[in-house]
């Protein structure tokens, strides 16, 4: 074969592309799913009703009652209507939705640091302390969720006192039902952490990690950990939704946030005695909790769909 | 003896992908004889399954979309086929066998149901005829104790077996045309060698064509009557067996069997890879789709794709130099 | 086969086990049993330690839990009270199915659980079955039309499906098909109860009142199976098998129905045998608000009056069942897949 008569080209062995991490990959992903995108504004606007509308009424008056104003339609003067004691619904919406807001993101983060160290243990250790621990998780799973939130609500109910934080006043049963739904909800996100745990552990770079003396717990927390973020954000993501109504529910069935404090469950509480001639006493928290919680699950999804390690098409 | 079976024009298939459009097969032109065997030779993502699933239609048509071209399959334009007449079509006059027979069998029917179902659909047999012909149809393939196993389920057989499993289902109708893509390539090398033995034979009592889609040269050489080498959705090569191997005319059927290895070479000397990645079917190219990777490049190269070039008997080309003298045709 | 039942059932042992002795722990904690039988009669002193060693409460908690759990007919009580054991007692244990008494009725917490039970299940089965049907007929459907306008658009629903809390589902559904029908004129639906007290417990009767709470529980129950059952279809659908059927040239309905679905099947089977005992405690709002006579509700009106025997009671049939019907329907899987079944 002849020499070619011009010098050969220098040939890219690069990719026409640079190499994208998992998150910025993620984020391109995500800003094409339409619904999560939605989902995040909502979720944003909800956030700037409940935290935000703070600054146009004060708790004082979402707790003010007047009987003589009970149950009126929505009006100009009260929006969302009042309820069985004459409290203006829009406002205690926006305080209830502190709570019920606070709460679903409190609970998720004990959640999650409960989850973590119990899938994490489970998963790296193996053996013995995988057994106790996954028996344990499986013993807690057996009883469905609400009765167990039912009665650890009944068994620590009225035990933690209210609170007072600069001017507002809190019932103690806020307290009580971020910890329990923190408590009965690890499970799920325990027997992820493990799985992943099970699987990365066993990668090369682990056991030229070990072999060089890296403590067990450096590679758990700055090893491992980091690589199972992406499926800890959704699972902790969509487990915000369930916080919220769980709360909601053990609220609406009187176990949960005790009034004075309003919360989304508990405006529900007398709700279904008024059903045929006030239902806008369940309609506007009802509708609060719905949009949260769908916004929250367009979300999870989206992040879902963009994190997911397996898809690395852009 | 050479009665044209299928030939094909220009045929056009492309993916709307959210990334933009992927070019896969960019408008292939060849016709198969009856009887006949051919081989397509190409890399991953080549655009060789694609181009045959589409004949068969088998695209899936949202993402997908064969845009162009006809596919005249006796006559009829498969292309213009309606879905009813396309299922008549398949499993009786074309056949497929896929490369993966682990996956491609269902697991939760048997064996011998897999079988029944296409000689009950297509040629209207009772279940007990259909039951006995799948037992002779095991026979054929070499599946010893046929009649005990044809009541058992895809995971009790090996993958050489299955792999004879689903050469037998794709012939129960006696096909006139048998697509395969890539059999013998999730098998290991003593089976790869039997089942080609085995397609050899059947072809012979069916008088079959076949199209023998593989990346791998060395695995056709001995059945293949012609062989079509295609790259980044072109067909760059086409002649019959022995010429390719004796004189291959484009740098890339040069390049691949360059990457051989070869008995005969010198121990030290390396393998030779083709430099360079493989095409990005997103862009549509402009010139010769192969010139970045190509040792004999001009600058004719980059500005114009070649077409089809006549360069001997039954052989064609598609390339601006001739890979000989190195000196452009 | 047996051989892996045996093993499962043992394994389910410990686990219930453990489950027990947790709950029962916790529930000693938290009511004050004498006050709840005793009410406002027993005021002395003297009546209230009557009243303990007559319960046993005065014997430590490893002793207490043993006699819930086996009963105490083997053994020398205390049954009037005095500090002397006497007689025999009458506990049978859980084990072999005493549950005890209600602390608040009276009533043996068996009697009373077998009563709600039924109604449960009516409501629990039915609303079971409707999700079902429309969840197959929808994910299949929109599985296969997997692009088009109609699946995304059904795909928003179901979001805003399992989305909504079931309280607001239920009022919803109330307030419009029993207070606007009516007020509308048009035949209304019934909200309270499973029957109209002054008709009877008939089978028509039964049938209107369920059509509310069982609608209710359908379209939360259905947005979820509907969405697993398409991405379910959807994955087998994209199988190479799938692919092999379809270039047989099988036509549509037999490469989706038989050779799609029935794979699909297997983890869908799964989905519902591990669901289906958490049945029991979805339904705790809904027998709520429409003040369905069932467990759920009993579970409540008891939790709220501390009444820890039929709470524990509840808790324990329910533990019992959601491990049976784990291991009921890891067997039916086994038998269903030949992959496990023939090897």
């Amino acid at each position: 074969m002849a020499a070619p008569s011009i010098p050969i080209p220098q040939l890219a062995d690069d990719l026409s592309t640079p190499p994208l991490t998992l998150w910025q990959l993620g984020w391109l992903r995500f800003r094409r799913h339409k619904m999560a995108l939605f989902g995040g504004v909502m979720l944003i606007l909800l956030l700037v009703f409940s935290f935000g509308g703070a600054f146009v009424f004060t708790e004082k008056y979402a707790n003010f009652n007047d009987t003589s104003q009970r149950l009126q339609p929505p009006s100009s003067a009260h929006p969302f209507g009042t309820d069985s004691i004459g409290r203006d619904i829009l406002a205690r919406t926006i305080y209830g939705g502190q709570i019920s807001l606070f709460i679903g993101f409190v609970a998720v983060l004990i959640e999650v640091v409960l989850g973590i160290l119990v899938g994490a243990l489970a998963g790296y250790y193996g053996g013995w302390v995988d057994s106790i621990l996954m028996r344990f998780t499986e013993a807690m799973l057996i009883i469905p969720t609400i009765f167990l939130l039912l009665v650890m609500a009944k068994f620590f109910g009225g035990k933690i006192p209210d609170i007072h934080i600069g001017e507002r006043a809190f019932s103690g049963s806020v307290v009580v039902i971020v910890a329990i739904i923190g408590a009965t909800s690890w499970m799920y996100l325990a027997r992820i952490v493990r799985a992943e745990f099970l699987s990365w552990k066993e990668r090369e770079f682990i056991l030229a990690a070990r072999a060089t003396g890296t403590s067990n717990s450096e590679i758990i927390f700055l090893h491992i950990l980091p690589n199972t973020m992406a499926p800890i954000i959704v699972s902790s993501t969509l487990s915000v939704a369930n916080a919220i109504l769980a709360e909601s529910y053990i609220s609406f069935l009187g176990l949960g946030v005790q009034e004075p404090t309003a919360s989304w469950g508990n405006m529900l509480d007398k709700s279904a005695k008024y059903l045929d001639s006030a239902p806008w006493l369940w309609f506007f928290p009802g509708m609060l909790i719905l949009l949260t919680v769908l916004s929250i699950n367009f979300l999870g999804d989206g992040l879902r769909d963009a994190l997911d390690p397996r898809s690395r098409t852009v | 003896m050479s009665t044209s079976l299928l030939q094909v024009s220009d045929l056009r298939t492309r993916f709307q992908t959210p990334e933009g459009t992927v070019h896969a097969v960019n408008g292939i032109s060849f016709h198969i004889n009856e009887g006949e065997t051919v081989a397509v030779v190409g890399e991953s993502g080549c655009g060789k399954s694609v181009s045959m699933m589409s004949l068969l239609r088998l695209i899936p048509t949202p993402p997908g979309e064969i845009y162009a071209g006809t596919a005249i399959y006796r006559n009829d334009d498969l292309l213009k086929k309606s879905e009813q007449e396309m299922e008549d079509i398949r499993g009786k006059e074309i056949a497929m066998i896929f490369q993966d027979p682990m996956t491609s069998l269902n697991p939760v029917l048997t064996v011998g149901r897999q079988l029944t179902e296409s000689l009950r659909v297509h040629l209207g047999h009772t279940q007990e005829q259909a039951e006995k012909r799948a037992v002779e149809l095991l026979e054929q393939v070499g599946i010893p104790d046929a009649a005990r196993r044809v009541q058992d389920f895809p995971h009790q057989f090996s993958g050489g077996m299955r792999q004879r499993v689903m050469i037998a289902m794709a012939l129960s109708c006696a096909p006139s045309l048998l697509i395969a893509d890539e059999p013998t390539t999730a098998l290991d090398v003593t089976i790869q060698a039997q089942i080609v033995e085995l397609v050899a034979r059947l072809r012979e009592s069916l008088h079959m064509a076949i199209i023998w889609i593989t990346h791998d040269l060395g695995v056709v050489a001995g059945m293949a009557d012609r062989v079509i080498v295609m790259y980044a959705g072109y067909i760059v090569e086409e002649a019959d067996v022995q010429d390719v191997y004796d004189n291959p005319s484009h740098p890339y059927t040069l390049a691949l069997l360059g990457a051989l290895p070869r008995v005969d070479r010198r121990r030290d000397q390396r393998l030779k890879s083709i430099p360079g990645a493989p095409p990005n079917l997103l862009v549509e190219p402009r010139g010769c789709p192969f010139a970045p990777r190509c040792e004999f490049v001009i600058e004719k190269c980059r500005a114009e794709n070649p077409p089809l070039l006549h360069v001997g008997k039954n052989h064609s080309s598609a390339c601006w130099v001739d890979v000989k003298t190195g000196v452009p045709r | 086969m047996l051989q892996y039942i045996i093993k499962r059932l043992l394994q389910g042992i410990p686990l219930l086990l453990i489950v027990s002795l947790t709950l029962f722990l916790l529930m000693m904690k938290i009511g004050d049993p004498i006050a709840t039988m005793g009410g406002r009669t027993l005021t002395r002193p003297e009546d209230r330690e009557r009243l303990t060693r007559q319960l046993g409460l005065d014997k430590p908690i490893a002793v207490q839990y043993l006699y819930w759990l086996i009963g105490n007919d083997w053994t020398k009580i205390d049954s009037d009270g005095d500090g002397v054991p006497d007689k025999n007692g009458t506990r049978l244990g859980i084990i072999r199915g005493d549950f005890g008494t209600s602390l608040v009725t009276k009533k043996s917490v068996t009697e009373l659980i077998g009563e709600r039970i039924p109604n449960t299940l009516i409501l629990m089965l039915a609303s079971e079955i409707v999700t079902i049907a429309f969840a197959l007929v929808l994910g299949i459907y929109s599985a296969l039309r997997q692009y088009s306008t109609l699946d995304n658009i059904l795909t928003a629903l179901l979001f805003i499906g399992y989305s909504m809390p079931i309280f607001f589902i239920s009022l919803m559904s109330m307030y419009i098909f029993a207070v606007l029908f009516k007020q509308w004129g048009l035949p209304y639906l019934p909200t309270v109860g499973m029957f109209d007290p002054q008709e009877g417990k008939t089978f028509s009767q039964v049938l209107w009142h369920m059509v509310l709470p069982v609608m209710s529980l359908s379209v939360i129950y259905f947005a979820g199976y509907s969405r697993y059952i398409r991405s379910t279809m959807l994955e087998v659908m994209s199988q190479d098998y799938v692919r092999t059927a379809k270039a047989k040239g099988l036509p549509r309905r037999q490469v989706v129905y038989i050779h799609a679905l029935k794979n699909a099947s297997l983890p869908i089977v799964t989905l519902v045998g591990l669901d289906l005992p958490f049945l029991l405690g979805g339904a705790v709002v809904t027998e709520r608000i429409f003040a369905w006579p069932g467990m759920g509700r009993l579970f409540l009106d008891h939790l709220t009056r501390a009444d820890v025997s039929v709470v524990m009671g509840i808790l324990m049939l329910v533990a019992v069942a959601v491990v049976l019907f784990q291991i009921i329907t890891d067997i039916f899987y086994a038998w269903l897949d030949p992959r496990i079944r023939y090897n």
